[in-house]
């Protein structure tokens, strides 16, 4: 294997630290048991926190071996990353912030050089300072490493929710016999408006729905594209049958739709929910009002 | 109009959907710390949410910047969104209801004019496009030039 001239002094450093944490890594392993990190994430027994630490230090003497002491997508890591990704997780389910994890992960530093420092006879030989700094290097990359997992899972994580939202945001509610309702909330966007559209036209083949009830009270803006989106919808139900009531047009939405010059002369409206229901009930002769007192008892 | 700036503008960028949404939001929040009331915000945020669309889907992308005002008596907000899109050609034709080049209700320019105070339109073919808005807090906005 031939060393460029700049790796030349170096490779031999690095080759000794990947020696020193195979021969060592048990040694290692223990002291790191005891470290905030692996002792906060491994709480149910010590040997798992050792274990855990063996198979770092083990990662870390790979990635020594190739000579990538400041690479993070070395090979070596690869076998720890899954590892790393699920203790840095644990410890940011206990409220801990990056910034946090990346400090538990910088501790371990100080119990590694500290073995290291006593291989050497004198440890401040020119040839022991060499050594440490070159696993300072190491343990910084790690550091890296660590953080790299925690933000590629928070991005997992905001992927998910992404989805998640889109399909929590449109439930469709049976209300009655033949009536249901879409109570809709925040951006009302083209992506959402498709999403909320399937849903409520296979609600209506599902229920049987004469009625479709369109709340918009968690919608703070209605804009034209909003409205066009609210009219195709409503137009698509007429079609499969269903008469549609857009409600919960606050006075503010109201005045706006009216400036704005939005026709929706031919969507039928209510002001609240409760209206929208009280309509449809009544247009299927269902009349809700007090129960007579005498008549309580005998049913 | 003297209107002295009594906070710093903002420049908000508007290449996506969500930077629609982080418009409207914005557009809200400093019309509320103006003491704009709730038909003010709502006029307002919608007609940000027309204009800011139109700087997407006809202008190709750009940006808004906010800026308060502050007259002494009446506090404002002015919002310029710039693009650097294609330009309108014919600008009456755009500021017509009913008139579209994209498929929507044809409300978006002519229903903004409506909802603000203050309406500036800066367009040349292959240039760009500004559209400059104002809405004072106060019903009556206090220097309104002739219309």
């Amino acid at each position: 294997m031939t060393v460029s001239e700049e790796n030349a002094d170096q490779e031999p450093v690095a080759q000794q630290v990947s020696a020193f944490l195979e021969r060592r890594r048990e040694q290692i392993a223990q002291r790191w048991a005891d470290a905030a990190l692996f002792r906060t994430v491994f709480t149910v027994s010590r040997d798992e926190a050792v274990e855990a630490g063996r198979a770092v230090a083990a990662a870390l003497a790979a990635v020594a071996a190739s000579g990538r002491l400041e690479d993070i997508r070395a090979s070596g890591f690869e076998a720890v990353r899954d590892q790393l990704g699920r203790m840095a997780a644990s410890r940011a389910r206990t409220g801990l912030d990056p910034d946090g994890v990346a400090r538990e992960v910088a501790a371990l530093r100080e119990p590694a050089t500290e073995v290291l420092r006593a291989e050497f006879p004198d440890p401040h030989s020119p040839e022991a300072q060499e050594c440490v700094v070159a696993l300072t290097v190491l343990l910084g990359t790690l550091r890296l490493v660590v953080l790299e997992t925690t933000v590629s899972a928070g991005e997992e994580v905001i992927a998910r929710q992404r989805e998640q939202l889109h399909e929590v945001a449109t439930p469709v509610i049976k209300l009655w016999e033949s009536t249901v309702a879409v109570p809709l909330i925040g951006t009302l966007d083209s992506a959402r408006s498709q999403v909320v559209m399937e849903s409520l036209l296979d609600a209506i083949v599902a229920e049987r729905a004469r009625y479709a009830i369109l709340d918009i009270t968690g919608v703070p803006t209605v804009d034209s594209l909003v409205a066009q989106h609210l009219m195709k919808t409503v137009a698509a139900a007429r079609l499969m049958g269903a008469e549609c009531i857009v409600s919960g047009i606050r006075p503010a939405i109201a005045q706006t739709i009216v400036h704005l010059g939005i026709d929706l002369g031919t969507v039928l409206t209510r002001a609240s929910l409760a209206d929208a229901l009280a309509y449809a009930l009544s247009r299927q002769g269902v009349a809700i009002g007090p129960v007579p007192a005498a008549d309580a008892g005998a049913r | 109009m003297q209107a002295s700036r009594h906070a710093a503008p903002a420049s908000l960028p508007i290449g996506s959907d969500a930077d629609l949404a982080w418009v409207r939001q914005q557009v809200r929040q400093a019309a509320a710390e103006l003491g704009f009331g709730l038909v003010q915000q709502t006029k307002l945020v919608t007609a940000a949410s027309e204009l800011a669309r139109n700087t997407l889907v006809h202008g190709g992308g750009g940006h808004v910047m906010i800026t308060p005002l502050d007259t002494g008596q009446s506090h404002g907000l002015r919002l310029a969104f710039v693009d650097a899109g294609p330009g309108i050609r014919d600008l009456d034709q755009a500021m017509t209801d009913g008139y579209t080049s994209g498929g929507g209700l044809g409300l978006g320019m002519s229903g903004a004019k409506r909802l603000v105070h203050e309406f500036d339109v800066e367009s040349r073919p292959g240039e760009g496009t500004t559209v400059t808005v104002t809405a004072w807090a106060t019903a009556v906005p206090p220097s309104r030039p002739g219309v």
